[in-house]
């Protein structure tokens, strides 16, 4: 599903839920929620008295998951209207945290990426932390002229938010980041960028 | 003989140059006519003199130029200098190296005195005479890897050791060709050599990872690298790509003499002895293609290497705009005689 043999990237290897940890944190973004819906018939009532599912629904076109969610009975189900919102309820999920938590984390990878920095500034090693890359391959990209970070980018080139230079975007990622790399593509002649590509639909 | 610092620049009017007696000691990296991805490490061991393995940390001519161009780096860019918290003793290793390095190798230019914790640090060149306490951040007016970093040629990245992978964890960049500090600081060996061609597919990294990993205290190792880069610009970093990529456009059949440099990156990795990471020193060398051609192997050599570059390569060095105008320009100096073997001129 997505470009291979990025050294840099990290291999998302999918969210089995851990049936020794003692608590449950499943960080959700759009069609993330069905890495957790798609395990059902093997969630048990223990574990599920054990989870707590943080979600936001994804973009336009995204499927809205919350009531099948929501029919888990998951010990704490909350839903949040943006991603800065889930960043922030996840940071205090985390900090109230005790050992033998487990954090699982699914949805486009800008998202995953985005979750990944938050679990690791609080201390949580990130090859402890189960994840899986749901939804669009839209990625999310520091501009490496300026540092400023543009979500959901679809083509390359394109744009920076920040600087306006024409970016192209790099097969390279920064897990402490969570985004790839965007380099000036008409640095050594402007004016000559050439035509956008949607490469990451 | 203490060494003459030349007062010179690396950017806007760009009088960089080197001294006859500096172009022969320049560490012309290639040891055959064409060239391919090795691990090409050999130990880091003392040299003859008039080589850059005089001293395990080299100084020369051109070091308080250099260390003034970094000063002005670090003040339009912080970020260039960063190391994540768990480096600190990782920090003063290198604090001490470095300065024990130097002192020994230049005793007439910089001088440590050690009293038990208490250090004082004499560095002639830049002016500097400092007293304080090692392992005290607080005496010192940077973190030590910086302080000290500001006082030393070339690049500097530690590499912290665990889970069987070495981690960049810290790092003084502001002479690199064309990486990000800021963007692959916190990765692993294999991560931020992701976007290197070829080298992947022939198990160049996994073999070096294997040697580093066992890399031994007192038995630093050292090998090339190299690149090319118009007008001896030392800050060819991805941040300010959109300030210095226009240079490649400007090379002619002309100026190629002037304009065109060979880079060189001495790279020297040493075991540190308190926090059991690795000092990776990436200490650049330029030197334009006038310059190079004064002796008269690297002349012939330089244009058959470029001739035969595979090229992934030609391309991830960022040569292609001006590498047809070096070979011709180049082409004169080479009369097809046989070159010997080594790096060292005739």
């Amino acid at each position: 599903m997505l470009v291979e043999g990025i050294k840099s990237r990290p291999v998302y290897g999918g969210i089995a839920i851990d049936p020794f940890a003692r608590r449950h944190i499943f960080a959700l973004e759009g069609e993330g929620a069905l890495a957790l819906l798609d395990q059902k018939p093997a969630l048990t009532a223990t574990m599920l008295n054990r989870s707590e599912v943080l979600y936001v629904a994804a973009g336009p076109k995204g499927l809205d998951h919350d009531l099948a969610l929501a029919a888990l009975k998951p010990d704490r189900f909350w839903q949040g209207p943006t991603i800065e919102t889930l960043l922030f309820r996840l940071r205090g999920s985390l900090s109230a945290a005790t050992m033998s938590t487990r954090l699982y984390i699914s949805g486009r990878e800008g998202f995953i990426g985005q979750c990944m920095q938050v679990a690791t500034d609080m201390g949580m090693d990130f090859s402890s932390i189960p994840t899986e890359h749901r939804g669009s391959l839209a990625r999310r990209v520091q501009c490496v002229h300026c540092k400023g970070i543009t979500d959901d980018v679809r083509t390359s080139p394109f744009k920076c938010s920040h600087c306006g230079l024409n970016l192209l975007v790099r097969d390279h990622y920064s897990r402490r980041l969570g985004a790839f790399q965007g380099v000036n593509v008409d640095a050594e002649e402007p004016g000559t960028a050439p035509q956008a590509e949607e490469l990451f639909a | 003989m203490a060494i003459v610092f030349r007062q010179e620049t690396f950017r806007d009017d760009f009088t960089y140059r080197n001294s006859p007696g500096n172009i022969r000691r320049f560490p012309f990296p290639f040891d055959r006519d064409e060239y391919m991805y090795s691990v090409n490490m050999e130990p880091h061991v003392r040299g003859q003199a008039g080589t850059v393995y005089e001293s395990l940390i080299d100084v020369d001519e051109h070091y308080v130029a250099e260390m003034q161009d970094r000063a002005l780096v670090l003040k339009e860019d912080p970020l260039r200098y960063q190391a994540l918290p768990h480096m600190m003793a990782a920090q003063w290793d290198t604090l001490e190296l470095l300065m024990e390095e130097q002192a020994a190798g230049y005793p007439e230019h910089f001088t440590l005195i050690r009293n038990g914790d208490r250090w004082r640090w004499i560095n002639r060149p830049l002016g500097i005479d400092d007293t304080f306490t090692f392992g005290d951040r607080s005496t010192l007016p940077y973190d030590p890897f910086e302080y000290i970093t500001r006082q030393a040629q070339g690049d500097f990245c530690i590499v912290d050791q665990r889970d069987g992978n070495l981690w960049m964890d810290a790092g003084m960049v502001t002479t690199q060709a064309d990486w990000s500090l800021d963007f692959d600081i916190g990765m692993n060996f294999m991560e931020w050599h992701g976007p290197v061609p070829l080298a992947h597919q022939i198990g160049v990294f996994d073999r070096a990872l294997k040697f580093l990993l066992n890399l031994q205290l007192g038995k630093p190792t050292r090998r090339f690298n190299w690149t090319m880069t118009i007008n001896p610009r030392l800050d060819t970093s991805p941040e300010n790509y959109h300030k210095w990529g226009p240079d490649r456009t400007t090379v002619t059949p002309d100026n190629v003499g002037e304009k065109v440099h060979l880079r060189v990156e001495l790279q020297s990795l040493w075991r540190l002895p308190r926090s059991n990471a690795i000092l990776f020193v990436i200490r650049c060398y330029l030197i334009s293609m006038n310059e190079l051609v004064t002796v008269p192997k690297w002349a012939r050599r330089l244009h058959r290497v470029l001739k035969t570059l595979p090229p992934e390569l030609v391309d991830y060095k960022g040569l292609t705009r001006y590498r047809d105008n070096t070979i011709a320009w180049l082409s004169k100096h080479d009369d097809g005689a046989p070159t010997s073997p080594g790096i060292f001129p005739d």
